[in-house]
């Protein structure tokens, strides 16, 4: 659901150590657009930018069922109710492909986990903001999943094979719950007073946030270069950005919402919207973890992950004994 | 108080209501369960169970033949109108509590949808043939966990062992039988409960069997949810669930 690297600024990986001949084949086979496989050759700071990435994306998919999970058993309806489900269940299962996609660069995924908990690993800005209404599960598929999708579609086409095609997968799955998120807000506009209101108010708080998931301007993003050299990216941050927006206004606009920027305008030279400033004070702040619901998000995980200690252990100690049970009766049948 | 529906709606509202109730019980793990393939297989039977409350609620409904959908019954009746039995309306507890709760009922729905898919009435028979590919999954993952934790550490044996105590005693209400269903058995749509009862114990116990964990003692029965007396713990559910369209009454999502 988001893949726009977190990592403070200045500690951008450099390829410096590397031998140079296995380097500029490995450059070479990324620049033809070849797949790089877990067998392959390449740069240790590839591999790190990799494991970050994929593993901020697994997180991300992870801690993001919470915001959504908090509305499924306030669902308004038997449909929406499945849907959510169904979608949120999705999400977890993209956490799931994304960690085995990231295991193929030798890291575990309990590593990855205790990353997390630890509050060493970073996940999406986005999933600090709290779900008030149900008219914030519309906004969430439709703006939310909308730039996630925007983010991914390039991803398809990745240098790391086992990143692109999980990604394939995922984005037609977040295609699906761009939809439906759209579709919850074209019936909320069009209900009564009260749910026009409830979409607009979800709209308000969820745009900024929203174009925040992009990552830093292009200027202060220190590994862009880098990673767009190694098609880790494919395009800047800026320029998916200015993408969403152009296509997400008119959809705003259909539905009868506004969004809530005084500067957006249509700029006929450009052919593009041009739109006010991101609060970026705010976004470094969530990136930082002072974000409104941060301390319930993880809080949350780390008690699912502490409560359930004793069930992954328990299933752990039955797999020993039924191997263990296995052998014997093996050896009995000899 | 008895249902306002006539008696073969309230036959299949009941049905509806054990798989609406135990479908919102499972939603609640949904992001907290103990590791993302638990998380997953738990959203997965909560939405086979919300899928058939959509049918049976919707069936319940067109018998009534009084304008009530799946959605108005579900979010638009009180405590005393539901008809789910006890057992699915427990909370979920710990994880060990949550199984013992799903591998006691889906053992049961496993019976009754194997029956109920012979019967006379194709309305109740093709949602019975459809849910029964998915409750045997149930039945399969809950034993499974069921084995694992009572064959695993001291602590998961322990726990297994309350979340079953917990449970034990709403499981007769199961297999009982009033008047209801023998309208429904009368109709060609109903399975006579009672009968399932042997069966049932005979797989219950050769799961414990397997998960070296003794057949909890039998105990006064707790009974009442088919005719609306529930325990405290569904009016929190329904509050919580309904809140929507009770706080905007009139309004489509």
């Amino acid at each position: 659901m988001y893949t726009t690297d977190l990592s403070g600024k200045g500690k951008a990986e450099t390829a410096a150590a590397e031998d140079p001949a296995m380097l500029a084949t490995f450059e070479a086979r990324v620049a033809a657009d070849e797949f790089i496989e877990p067998k392959d050759w390449m740069p240790e700071a590839y591999r790190k930018t990799l494991i970050r990435q994929i593993s901020q994306h697994a997180h991300s998919e992870i801690v993001g069922m919470l915001p959504e999970g908090n509305w499924i058993t306030r669902a308004p309806n038997l449909r929406r109710k499945a849907i959510l489900l169904a979608k949120v269940q999705d999400e977890g299962g993209h956490g799931l492909y994304l960690y085995c996609a990231a295991e193929t660069l030798g890291v575990s995924r309990d590593e990855m986990t205790e990353a997390l908990l630890s509050g060493k690993a970073k996940y999406s800005t986005i999933f600090n903001y709290p779900t008030l209404t149900w008219a914030d599960i519309g906004a969430i598929g439709w703006l939310v999943d909308g730039a996630a999708i925007m983010n991914q579609v390039p991803l398809q086409r990745t240098s790391y094979g086992p990143y692109a095609r999980a990604m394939v997968r995922i984005c037609k799955e977040e295609s699906f719950h761009q939809r439906q998120g759209y579709e919850i807000m074209m019936h909320l506009a069009a209900g009564t007073e009260a749910q026009k209101r409830m979409a607009q108010d979800a709209l308000n708080r969820w745009w900024w946030p929203s174009l925040m998931m992009f990552g830093p301007p292009d200027d202060k993003s220190p590994n862009t270069e880098q990673s767009l050299r190694w098609r880790i990216k494919r395009d800047t941050n800026d320029e998916l950005r200015q993408k969403f927006v152009d296509i997400t206004v008119p959809q705003a606009e259909a539905i009868g919402l506004t969004v809530p920027d005084p500067a957006l305008k249509w700029n006929e030279e450009r052919g593009a919207y041009d739109f006010g400033d991101v609060d970026w004070e705010e976004f470094y702040a969530v990136v930082r973890g002072e974000g409104a619901v941060a301390k319930e998000r993880m809080q949350a995980r780390q008690k699912a992950w502490e409560d359930g200690a004793w069930v992954r252990e328990a299933a752990r100690v039955h797999a020993e004994k039924k191997a263990v049970g296995n052998r014997q009766l093996a050896v009995g049948a000899r | 108080m008895v249902s306002a529906l006539p008696p073969l709606a309230d036959y299949a509202a009941r049905l509806g209501d054990d798989s609406l109730v135990l479908g919102q019980r499972l939603g609640e793990w949904c992001g907290h369960a103990p590791a993302i393939e638990v998380d997953l297989s738990l959203s997965n039977v909560a939405l086979d169970l919300i899928g058939q409350a959509t049918h049976f609620l919707g069936l319940a409904g067109a018998i009534e033949g009084a304008g009530r959908d799946a959605d108005k019954l579900a979010f638009h009746r009180d405590v005393m109108d539901f008809s789910n039995c006890l057992l699915v309306e427990q909370p979920n507890g710990d994880f060990a509590q949550t199984i013992a709760r799903q591998f006691l009922f889906s053992h049961y729905q496993a019976l009754l949808f194997e029956q109920m898919a012979q019967v006379k009435d194709e309305r109740f028979a093709a949602i019975a043939a459809k849910a029964l590919k998915e409750v045997n999954y149930h039945a399969t993952l809950a034993s499974d966990w069921v084995v694992r934790l009572g064959d695993g550490t001291d602590e998961s044996k322990a726990r297994m062992i309350a979340g079953l105590d917990w449970m034990w005693r709403f499981t007769d209400e199961l297999f009982a039988m009033d008047d209801v269903d023998a309208a429904a058995i009368a109709a060609g749509a109903g399975v006579d409960k009672a009968a399932l009862r042997a069966d049932w114990d005979a797989r219950v116990d050769a799961v414990l069997a397997e998960a070296t964990l003794a057949r909890p003692a039998a105990r006064r029965a707790i009974v009442g949810g088919r005719v609306g007396r529930h325990s405290e713990h569904l009016g929190h559910l329904l509050s919580e669930m309904q809140f929507l369209q009770r706080a905007y009454p009139g309004a489509s999502w």
